[in-house]
Protein backbone atom coordinates (compact mmCIF):
# COMPACT_ATOMS: atom_id res chain seq x y z
CA UNK A 1 0.00 0.00 0.00
CA UNK A 2 1.11 3.28 -0.54
CA UNK A 3 0.98 4.60 2.61
CA UNK A 4 1.59 7.79 1.71
CA UNK A 5 -1.14 8.49 -0.38
CA UNK A 6 -2.81 6.44 2.35
CA UNK A 7 -2.67 9.30 4.93
CA UNK A 8 -2.62 11.89 2.55
CA UNK A 9 -6.89 10.91 1.88
CA UNK A 10 -7.43 9.75 5.29
CA UNK A 11 -6.60 13.52 6.66
CA UNK A 12 -8.99 14.78 3.71
CA UNK A 13 -11.79 12.33 4.60
CA UNK A 14 -11.70 13.01 8.15
CA UNK A 15 -12.47 16.37 7.35
CA UNK A 16 -15.03 15.57 5.25
CA UNK A 17 -18.87 15.44 5.59
CA UNK A 18 -21.90 13.43 3.96
CA UNK A 19 -25.33 13.90 4.20
CA UNK A 20 -27.86 10.63 3.50
CA UNK A 21 -31.44 10.62 3.00
CA UNK A 22 -32.19 7.36 3.73
CA UNK A 23 -31.29 4.72 5.70
CA UNK A 24 -32.65 1.16 3.98
CA UNK A 25 -31.09 -1.20 1.26
CA UNK A 26 -29.11 1.64 -0.29
CA UNK A 27 -28.88 4.52 2.46
CA UNK A 28 -27.44 1.67 5.29
CA UNK A 29 -24.90 0.22 3.12
CA UNK A 30 -23.81 3.64 1.73
CA UNK A 31 -23.23 5.01 5.17
CA UNK A 32 -21.08 1.89 6.47
CA UNK A 33 -18.75 1.80 3.43
CA UNK A 34 -18.34 5.46 4.13
CA UNK A 35 -17.53 4.95 7.77
CA UNK A 36 -14.98 2.24 7.10
CA UNK A 37 -13.69 4.89 4.49
CA UNK A 38 -13.30 7.11 7.19
CA UNK A 39 -15.68 10.19 6.21
CA UNK A 40 -15.28 12.26 9.36
CA UNK A 41 -18.84 13.38 9.65
CA UNK A 42 -22.43 11.68 8.77
CA UNK A 43 -25.91 12.65 8.65
CA UNK A 44 -28.36 10.21 8.40
CA UNK A 45 -32.20 10.66 7.98
CA UNK A 46 -34.77 8.34 8.18
CA UNK A 47 -38.22 7.35 10.07
CA UNK A 48 -38.50 3.60 9.69
CA UNK A 49 -37.77 0.69 12.45
CA UNK A 50 -35.82 -1.98 11.68
CA UNK A 51 -38.22 -4.82 10.35
CA UNK A 52 -37.22 -8.52 9.46
CA UNK A 53 -37.97 -8.23 5.64
CA UNK A 54 -35.18 -5.86 5.80
CA UNK A 55 -32.17 -7.88 6.92
CA UNK A 56 -32.02 -9.59 3.59
CA UNK A 57 -30.09 -6.18 2.23
CA UNK A 58 -30.16 -3.69 4.63
CA UNK A 59 -27.21 -3.58 7.18
CA UNK A 60 -29.16 -4.20 10.60
CA UNK A 61 -29.34 -7.43 12.70
CA UNK A 62 -31.27 -10.23 14.22
CA UNK A 63 -31.30 -8.14 17.44
CA UNK A 64 -32.07 -4.86 16.27
CA UNK A 65 -35.35 -5.86 14.64
CA UNK A 66 -38.22 -3.11 16.01
CA UNK A 67 -35.33 -0.13 16.43
CA UNK A 68 -35.20 2.87 15.04
CA UNK A 69 -33.65 2.62 11.74
CA UNK A 70 -30.97 5.80 12.81
CA UNK A 71 -30.17 4.61 16.16
CA UNK A 72 -29.58 1.11 14.64
CA UNK A 73 -27.33 2.11 12.37
CA UNK A 74 -25.36 4.62 14.27
CA UNK A 75 -24.43 1.77 16.64
CA UNK A 76 -23.38 -0.69 13.73
CA UNK A 77 -21.06 2.66 12.53
CA UNK A 78 -19.62 2.92 15.87
CA UNK A 79 -18.81 -1.03 16.29
CA UNK A 80 -16.72 -0.25 12.97
CA UNK A 81 -15.23 3.63 13.99
CA UNK A 82 -16.25 5.22 17.20
CA UNK A 83 -14.60 8.49 16.52
CA UNK A 84 -16.69 8.99 13.74
CA UNK A 85 -19.56 12.17 14.18
CA UNK A 86 -22.74 10.50 13.49
CA UNK A 87 -25.72 12.80 13.95
CA UNK A 88 -29.09 11.23 13.04
CA UNK A 89 -32.44 12.33 12.78
CA UNK A 90 -35.44 10.22 13.03
CA UNK A 91 -38.00 11.94 10.74
CA UNK A 92 -40.03 12.12 7.42
CA UNK A 93 -38.43 14.36 5.06
CA UNK A 94 -41.37 16.56 3.39
CA UNK A 95 -41.39 17.51 -0.03
CA UNK A 96 -40.42 21.34 -0.12
CA UNK A 97 -38.49 21.44 2.93
CA UNK A 98 -36.06 17.93 2.00
CA UNK A 99 -33.12 19.98 1.81
CA UNK A 100 -33.24 21.27 5.54
CA UNK A 101 -30.99 18.34 7.48
CA UNK A 102 -28.31 18.97 4.54
CA UNK A 103 -26.95 22.69 4.63
CA UNK A 104 -24.20 21.61 6.45
CA UNK A 105 -22.67 18.66 4.54
CA UNK A 106 -20.18 18.48 1.90
CA UNK A 107 -21.68 16.04 -0.35
CA UNK A 108 -25.61 14.69 -0.64
CA UNK A 109 -26.74 10.99 -1.28
CA UNK A 110 -30.25 10.49 -2.09
CA UNK A 111 -31.15 6.42 -0.75
CA UNK A 112 -34.64 6.63 -1.04
CA UNK A 113 -37.15 4.28 -1.74
CA UNK A 114 -40.30 5.51 -3.78
CA UNK A 115 -39.59 6.72 -7.20
CA UNK A 116 -42.02 9.69 -6.37
CA UNK A 117 -39.98 10.66 -2.95
CA UNK A 118 -36.90 10.36 -5.21
CA UNK A 119 -37.97 12.96 -7.29
CA UNK A 120 -38.93 15.29 -4.84
CA UNK A 121 -35.86 15.41 -2.61
CA UNK A 122 -34.13 15.75 -6.35
CA UNK A 123 -35.79 19.02 -6.82
CA UNK A 124 -35.63 20.02 -3.56
CA UNK A 125 -31.77 19.94 -3.00
CA UNK A 126 -31.52 21.22 -6.57
CA UNK A 127 -33.35 24.36 -5.95
CA UNK A 128 -32.00 25.12 -2.94
CA UNK A 129 -28.06 23.88 -2.79
CA UNK A 130 -27.42 24.04 -7.10
CA UNK A 131 -23.68 24.25 -6.19
CA UNK A 132 -23.49 20.92 -3.68
CA UNK A 133 -23.08 17.56 -5.43
CA UNK A 134 -25.58 15.39 -4.95
CA UNK A 135 -25.37 11.43 -5.26
CA UNK A 136 -28.36 9.65 -6.07
CA UNK A 137 -30.16 5.88 -7.54
CA UNK A 138 -32.01 4.80 -9.98
CA UNK A 139 -33.02 1.11 -11.14
CA UNK A 140 -31.82 -1.12 -8.01
CA UNK A 141 -34.63 -3.78 -8.13
CA UNK A 142 -34.07 -7.32 -9.66
CA UNK A 143 -30.59 -9.16 -10.02
CA UNK A 144 -27.88 -9.70 -12.72
CA UNK A 145 -27.50 -6.50 -15.55
CA UNK A 146 -25.16 -4.86 -13.40
CA UNK A 147 -23.83 -4.18 -17.17
CA UNK A 148 -26.89 -1.95 -18.01
CA UNK A 149 -25.87 0.42 -14.78
CA UNK A 150 -24.08 3.73 -15.18
CA UNK A 151 -23.28 6.93 -13.83
CA UNK A 152 -24.94 9.80 -15.69
CA UNK A 153 -23.06 12.75 -14.35
CA UNK A 154 -25.79 16.34 -15.40
CA UNK A 155 -23.62 19.01 -13.53
CA UNK A 156 -23.61 18.50 -9.71
CA UNK A 157 -26.23 15.57 -9.99
CA UNK A 158 -24.54 12.02 -10.41
CA UNK A 159 -27.08 9.63 -10.88
CA UNK A 160 -26.47 5.67 -10.76
CA UNK A 161 -28.83 4.51 -13.08
CA UNK A 162 -30.24 1.64 -14.72
CA UNK A 163 -33.23 3.03 -16.88
CA UNK A 164 -34.42 -0.66 -17.74
CA UNK A 165 -34.92 -1.90 -14.22
CA UNK A 166 -38.60 -2.43 -13.10
CA UNK A 167 -40.37 -0.46 -10.22
CA UNK A 168 -39.73 -2.52 -6.98
CA UNK A 169 -43.12 -3.50 -6.48
CA UNK A 170 -43.40 -4.71 -9.83
CA UNK A 171 -39.78 -6.91 -8.54
CA UNK A 172 -37.57 -7.93 -6.22
CA UNK A 173 -34.81 -6.44 -4.41
CA UNK A 174 -31.75 -8.53 -3.40
CA UNK A 175 -28.55 -7.58 -1.21
CA UNK A 176 -25.97 -8.25 -4.58
CA UNK A 177 -27.65 -5.54 -6.84
CA UNK A 178 -28.85 -3.20 -4.46
CA UNK A 179 -25.29 -3.65 -2.49
CA UNK A 180 -23.68 -2.97 -5.70
CA UNK A 181 -25.69 0.29 -5.93
CA UNK A 182 -25.45 1.73 -2.99
CA UNK A 183 -21.46 0.69 -2.94
CA UNK A 184 -21.30 2.65 -6.48
CA UNK A 185 -22.62 5.72 -4.95
CA UNK A 186 -20.21 5.53 -1.92
CA UNK A 187 -17.25 5.19 -4.51
CA UNK A 188 -18.53 8.14 -6.31
CA UNK A 189 -18.77 10.26 -3.47
CA UNK A 190 -15.16 9.47 -2.25
CA UNK A 191 -14.05 10.77 -6.03
CA UNK A 192 -16.20 13.89 -5.41
CA UNK A 193 -14.29 14.52 -1.93
CA UNK A 194 -11.08 13.48 -3.29
CA UNK A 195 -10.58 14.37 -6.13
CA UNK A 196 -7.14 15.31 -7.23
CA UNK A 197 -6.02 12.77 -5.31
CA UNK A 198 -6.61 9.97 -7.18
CA UNK B 1 -32.70 21.16 -33.61
CA UNK B 2 -32.68 20.00 -29.94
CA UNK B 3 -31.12 17.56 -28.45
CA UNK B 4 -32.72 14.95 -25.93
CA UNK B 5 -30.33 12.30 -24.15
CA UNK B 6 -28.03 12.53 -26.46
CA UNK B 7 -30.20 11.91 -29.59
CA UNK B 8 -30.55 14.72 -32.68
CA UNK B 9 -34.76 15.47 -32.51
CA UNK B 10 -36.98 18.38 -34.43
CA UNK B 11 -37.05 21.41 -32.75
CA UNK B 12 -40.85 22.49 -32.11
CA UNK B 13 -42.20 25.96 -32.25
CA UNK B 14 -43.44 26.93 -28.18
CA UNK B 15 -42.91 22.95 -27.36
CA UNK B 16 -43.73 23.02 -23.54
CA UNK B 17 -41.41 20.13 -21.54
CA UNK B 18 -44.64 18.14 -21.24
CA UNK B 19 -45.36 18.28 -24.72
CA UNK B 20 -41.84 17.47 -25.69
CA UNK B 21 -41.78 14.32 -22.59
CA UNK B 22 -45.27 13.38 -24.77
CA UNK B 23 -43.72 13.64 -27.95
CA UNK B 24 -40.46 11.32 -27.01
CA UNK B 25 -43.00 8.82 -25.82
CA UNK B 26 -41.58 9.33 -22.09
CA UNK B 27 -44.94 7.69 -20.22
CA UNK B 28 -42.33 7.17 -16.54
CA UNK B 29 -44.49 10.10 -13.89
CA UNK B 30 -41.26 10.57 -11.94
CA UNK B 31 -38.45 11.80 -14.38
CA UNK B 32 -35.90 14.85 -13.61
CA UNK B 33 -35.54 17.06 -16.20
CA UNK B 34 -32.90 19.54 -17.02
CA UNK B 35 -32.55 22.05 -19.61
CA UNK B 36 -28.41 23.29 -20.68
CA UNK B 37 -27.80 22.64 -16.91
CA UNK B 38 -30.69 23.81 -15.35
CA UNK B 39 -33.02 21.82 -13.19
CA UNK B 40 -36.79 22.47 -14.65
CA UNK B 41 -39.39 20.91 -11.48
CA UNK B 42 -42.49 19.00 -12.37
CA UNK B 43 -44.38 21.33 -11.60
CA UNK B 44 -43.69 23.86 -14.37
CA UNK B 45 -43.76 21.01 -17.00
CA UNK B 46 -46.53 22.43 -18.51
CA UNK B 47 -45.58 26.49 -19.17
CA UNK B 48 -41.73 25.86 -19.25
CA UNK B 49 -41.15 26.38 -23.31
CA UNK B 50 -37.97 24.66 -24.99
CA UNK B 51 -36.04 26.55 -27.23
CA UNK B 52 -33.84 25.92 -30.02
CA UNK B 53 -30.43 24.19 -29.91
CA UNK B 54 -31.35 23.40 -25.85
CA UNK B 55 -30.07 19.80 -24.31
CA UNK B 56 -32.66 17.93 -22.89
CA UNK B 57 -31.53 15.62 -20.10
CA UNK B 58 -34.39 13.20 -18.97
CA UNK B 59 -33.62 10.63 -16.38
CA UNK B 60 -36.27 8.44 -15.00
CA UNK B 61 -36.83 7.60 -11.27
CA UNK B 62 -37.90 4.28 -10.84
CA UNK B 63 -38.82 2.83 -7.45
CA UNK B 64 -36.40 0.89 -4.88
CA UNK B 65 -34.05 1.71 -2.58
Amino acid sequence: MNVEKAEKIRMKLQKSSVGIAGAGGLGSNVVISLARAGVGRLVIVDYDKVEESNLNRQYYFRDQIGMVKVEALKENIKKIDESIKVEIINNKLRPGFMHKPFNNVDVIVEALDEAEIKTSFIEDIMNNFPEKPLVACSGVSGYGNIERVNTKKLGNLYMVYDKDAKDSDKDVLMAPRVCLMANWQANIVLDIILGEDK
Amino acid sequence: MIEVNGNIVDFVENETVKDLLKRMKYTFPNVVVKINGKLVKRADFADTVIHNDSKVAVIHMISGG
